[in-house]
């Protein structure tokens, strides 16, 4: 299978239908620093798209440019046909969930999630069902008449959230709205989110800069790296088929193979295996739930490859076990296990060749 | 937005205007009246440098200026650290009453202190002036110390105990110096101010004039344009006084939140 | 956190400081309204309500009251009026310009007092530039009398002196609104004007209600601007407490009527602290 090295975006599923969020070719650049470069993406009708990168990836600049606080130097927004870049934030049918919430300290939970209708000058009786139908949706109905001074930050989350919901917008923001929660909590409101956009239907685009929520939570993900694109994929597909180096190791942990193609056979230190990747140096993604103890009478299906290695560090993460291991001639592996094992043990290991991921490396983009 | 500019040029107008009127009738040959000034001079100025009196009032006030400082930094800050740390009874009306000076209008401080001097039978002099500008000014230096002790993370005074400083040696070696940009830029202002208080000084005025008392009894008998020269020399000074007032307020916290001091205590209640 | 002896350290000087040059004198005051004065200059110890009475009945007195409090309420609104939008402005759209900008609003306000209500004195005089201006380009004939020596010149004298008094408290309220709110209240449809009206303005109602009480307070007990620019018809209520020590020599009378100032005073405050708390939303 070739390594798609030709395309800087590695778009693995085209929409189902036409798009209805189309960013092309958009970058901004603030004082002297260029924040985005080039970024040409599209969110599908009721998709769950994730913007995943670390500080200073562009992330939240490119959510602000969709939300209007911020205009891109160049490029175009175009919304179900139109254009969206030209629209002041208060014309576009996008809202935003943000990072601290932003609810209004004056306001009661229930002026708060009626503002924009009541903006929009929407009849008393509709404001009041939309707003109970709203409160509902996200379980703060008993907390109506509170203001938020008094309600906790799990609390605003929701109320932030129904305020942007009730407005029915065809598009979702949402600034890292998870951030400030708890570890709990954060997990049950990953899940909330999921169930509550899947009922709603409307398309999310998230930003986090946390990997494990992105994989969670989204139908794909775009991960940004210095302000460009560096894959745009389903989680499975990222995880299991990264396309750079950076992906193998920003998403889960992975093991970077350095190795020498040769004549269709990749070769790291003593270990050897058949592989379809272009000759010369090459980098190979090897994840560590792949690398298994070898149990006796057993084989792998296809090609394997085995090695002894003995167990340097071991860190328990409850269901299982990772560890670090090191082989004779030095190369060190990172291998997940779900038995227990104990330090300075001497394990034989294997892998199929199917496994190692061939990666570009960081820097090189075509 | 247009429109916004243009507003504030117009208040910016109106702010400055009759300082710039004084500045341009200080050179003026004729002095005051007639417009647009005639010929430029600076005799007003010469003038000005060789009236005894005048000279006499600055000195004075130069000298009830520095005492205020002191006594209003001796006081403040104290109370600025007892506002700031320390519970007690009466906590409250101390806070109101140190703060009172600042809004109540002038006479009333300086009517009450001369009730007082006039009970215990002490003379009017600039010692009496320098009681009363001390006590109306320390509300200034409490609420510039108490902002700067609010922006002063507990948390460095916990460290410095942690590594073994006592409460002494943690005041000294790490709440002072984080004070020292507030003090200063309290020491200006109470000393700008006290250079130019009138309504305080009206009533403990001794034999000796300050300065504002020294031009205001002139104006009293007649404007006399010297007035303009001494008046624009008092502007330059204070500009200069406050614009370094702000640049040690914007190093230490940015930019300065004058009079938020005064709503806090509003809202964060007793 | 403090030992019992740096707590008293720090606590007693300014105490007892209080004590002595505020409360003392206070309270000397309140003793003084009490008394009166005998016809050979002294004061006599007879404790009686004579001068509250007169307070309210003889004319002069309560009438100045009266036209100060009105003095003082055209100065609060202009100065308001002045104010906020220089605030909002400085605030929101000043941009890189703001920090020169918010020096130039302070600095007036440390130039003194006198010198600027001198200034004023000169402009509005009938030989004054205003005056020369105005029949130079042929909008009057003869000098307008009323600039000067009236309770306009006292007005627009005491605004220009307390605009940048109401600013401050406002500025620094508009500084507070968290700028994610205004991106808010327009990420949900609100158009500017409506972001400033239902977000912005009532969080800064405190710093309103602030710049209003100095600049109500403070005009009130004006008693420079009034002697300089005032003339008999702008005689303000402070003016006559003046005279009460100086020339018509009558302490009590003059002790009671700053009484009553100082009373209206700290009730205004009390107030103006009540309402900013209940508008105060942090």
């Amino acid at each position: 299978m070739a390594a798609a090295t030709e395309t800087v975006v590695h778009e693995t599923r085209a929409p189902s239908s036409a798009p209805l969020l189309r960013v092309q070719n958009m970058a901004k650049h603030f004082g002297g620093n260029v924040v985005l470069r080039n970024i040409s993406l599209e969110v599908a009708e009721g998709e769950f798209l994730t913007i995943l990168g670390e500080s200073g990836s562009g992330k939240t600049t490119l959510l602000r440019i969709i939300a209007g606080f911020e205009t891109a130097d160049c490029g175009q927004l175009w919304m179900a046909g139109e254009r969206l870049d030209l629209l002041p934030p208060y014309q576009r049918r996008v809202n935003t969930v943000f990072q601290h919430y932003a609810l209004f300290p004056h306001l009661t939970v229930e002026q708060n999630v009626s503002y924009g209708l009541r903006v929009a000058k929407a009849p008393p009786a509709e404001i009041a069902a939309r707003v109970e139908q709203a409160l509902a949706q996200v379980k703060m109905t008993a907390h109506a008449k509170a203001k938020p001074a008094k309600i906790s930050g799990g609390q605003q989350q929701r109320v932030a959230l129904a305020r942007a919901l009730v407005n029915r917008p065809r598009l979702l923001l949402l600034d890292e709205p998870l951030s400030a929660l708890d570890a709990n909590l954060r997990r049950q409101m990953q899940v909330e989110l999921k169930s509550l956009q899947r009922e709603v239907g409307i398309s999310f685009v998230f930003v986090t800069h946390d990997q494990e929520e992105a994989m969670v939570m989204s139908d794909r993900i775009a991960l940004l790296r210095l302000g460009e694109l560096e894959q745009v994929a389903t989680p499975r597909e990222i995880y299991s088929r990264p396309a750079t180096a950076y992906t193998a190791q920003f998403i889960g942990h992975t093991n970077l193979l350095e190795c020498e193609v040769k004549n269709g056979v990749a070769r790291c230190h003593s270990l050897s295996w058949s592989t379809q990747a272009g000759e010369g140096s090459a980098l190979f993604s090897l994840r560590p739930e792949n690398v298994r103890l070898v149990t006796p009478g057993t084989a792998l299906a296809g090609e394997g490859v085995r090695f002894h290695a003995r167990v340097r560090h071991q860190a328990f993460h409850g269901a299982t076990e990772l560890l670090r291991v090191e082989c004779a001639d030095g190369l060190v592996f990172t291998v997940r296990t779900s038995g227990r094992v104990d330090l300075q043990d001497d394990l034989e290991l294997e892998f199929r060749a199917a496994d190692a991921v061939p990666v570009r490396g960081s820097g090189e983009r075509s | 937005m247009r429109a916004g500019w243009f507003f504030c040029y117009a208040v910016f107008a109106f702010l400055y205007l009759p300082i710039a009127v004084l500045m341009v009738y200080s050179l003026n040959g004729e002095g005051v009246g007639g417009f647009p000034p005639h010929h430029l001079t600076l005799d007003w100025y010469r003038t000005l440098f060789a009236d005894g009196a005048i000279w006499d009032s600055v000195g004075n006030s130069l000298t009830v200026a520095v005492a205020a400082v002191i006594i209003a930094l001796g006081l403040g800050i104290p109370a600025a650290l007892a506002l700031d740390r320390a519970q007690f009874p009466g906590k409250a009306l101390f806070r109101r009453l140190v703060l009172l000076p600042l809004i109540l209008p002038g006479i009333i401080t300086g009517l009450s202190l001369l009730m007082l001097f006039d009970t215990v039978r002490t003379k009017l002099s600039l010692l009496t002036i320098v009681l009363g500008h001390g006590t109306a000014l320390i509300s200034v230096a409490t609420t510039e110390v108490f902002a700067g002790l609010q922006k002063l993370d507990r948390v460095q005074e916990e460290a410095s105990l942690d590594l073994g400083a006592n409460y002494w040696q943690t005041f000294w070696r790490v709440t002072v110096p984080n004070l020292k940009l507030p003090i200063i830029g309290a020491a200006l202002l109470i000393f700008t101010l006290s250079l130019d208080e009138i309504a305080v000084s009206f009533f403990l005025i001794g034999r000796d004039n300050t300065l504002p008392l020294e031009i205001w009894g002139r104006l009293r008998r007649g404007i006399t344009p010297e007035i303009n020269a001494i008046s624009t020399i008092i502007f330059l000074f204070s500009l200069l006084a406050i614009v370094l007032w702000y640049r040690l307020r914007t190093r230490a916290e940015g930019a300065p939140e004058m009079a938020a001091e005064l709503i806090e205590p509003a809202v964060q209640g007793d | 956190m403090f030992s019992r002896a740096y707590r008293a350290a720090v606590t007693l000087p300014p105490l007892l400081w209080v004590a002595v040059f505020l409360l003392l004198p206070y309270g000397l005051m309140f003793c003084y309204s009490f008394w009166s004065v005998s016809p050979a200059q002294t004061i006599v110890h007879s404790w009686n309500l004579e001068n509250y009475r007169q307070l309210v009945t003889v004319d002069v007195y309560w009438q100045t009251l009266l036209r100060s409090m009105w003095i003082a309420a055209r100065v609060m609104l202009l100065s308001l009026l002045l104010g906020y939008p220089l605030g909002y402005f400085l605030s929101f759209h000043a941009g890189r310009r703001k920090d020169l900008l918010y020096q130039l609003v302070i600095i007036p306000l440390w130039v003194s007092y006198l010198v600027r209500a001198y200034a004023w004195k000169t402009i509005l005089g009938s030989d004054g530039v205003l005056n020369t201006l105005l029949q130079y380009v042929h909008l009057t004939r003869h000098p307008l009398e009323f600039l000067l020596y009236s309770p306009f010149a006292v007005v627009l004298t005491l605004t220009h002196i307390y605009t940048p008094f109401a600013f401050l408290p406002i500025y620094a309220a508009l500084e507070h609104v968290p700028r994610n709110l205004v991106e808010a209240s327009e990420d949900l449809g609100a158009s500017p004007f409506e972001t400033f009206w239902r977000v912005i303005f009532p969080l800064s109602i405190p710093g309103v209600l602030a710049g209003a009480t100095f600049a109500f307070v403070l005009s009130l007990g004006d008693f420079l601007a009034p002697l300089l620019l005032g003339g008999p018809s702008g005689i303000m209520i402070s003016n006559i407490v003046v005279s009460l020590f100086g020339a018509a020599y009558n302490w009590p009378l003059g002790a009671a009527i700053s009484l009553c100032m100082l009373v209206l005073v700290v009730s205004l405050l009390f107030v103006s602290e009540r309402l900013e708390k209940k508008w105060s939303f942090r």
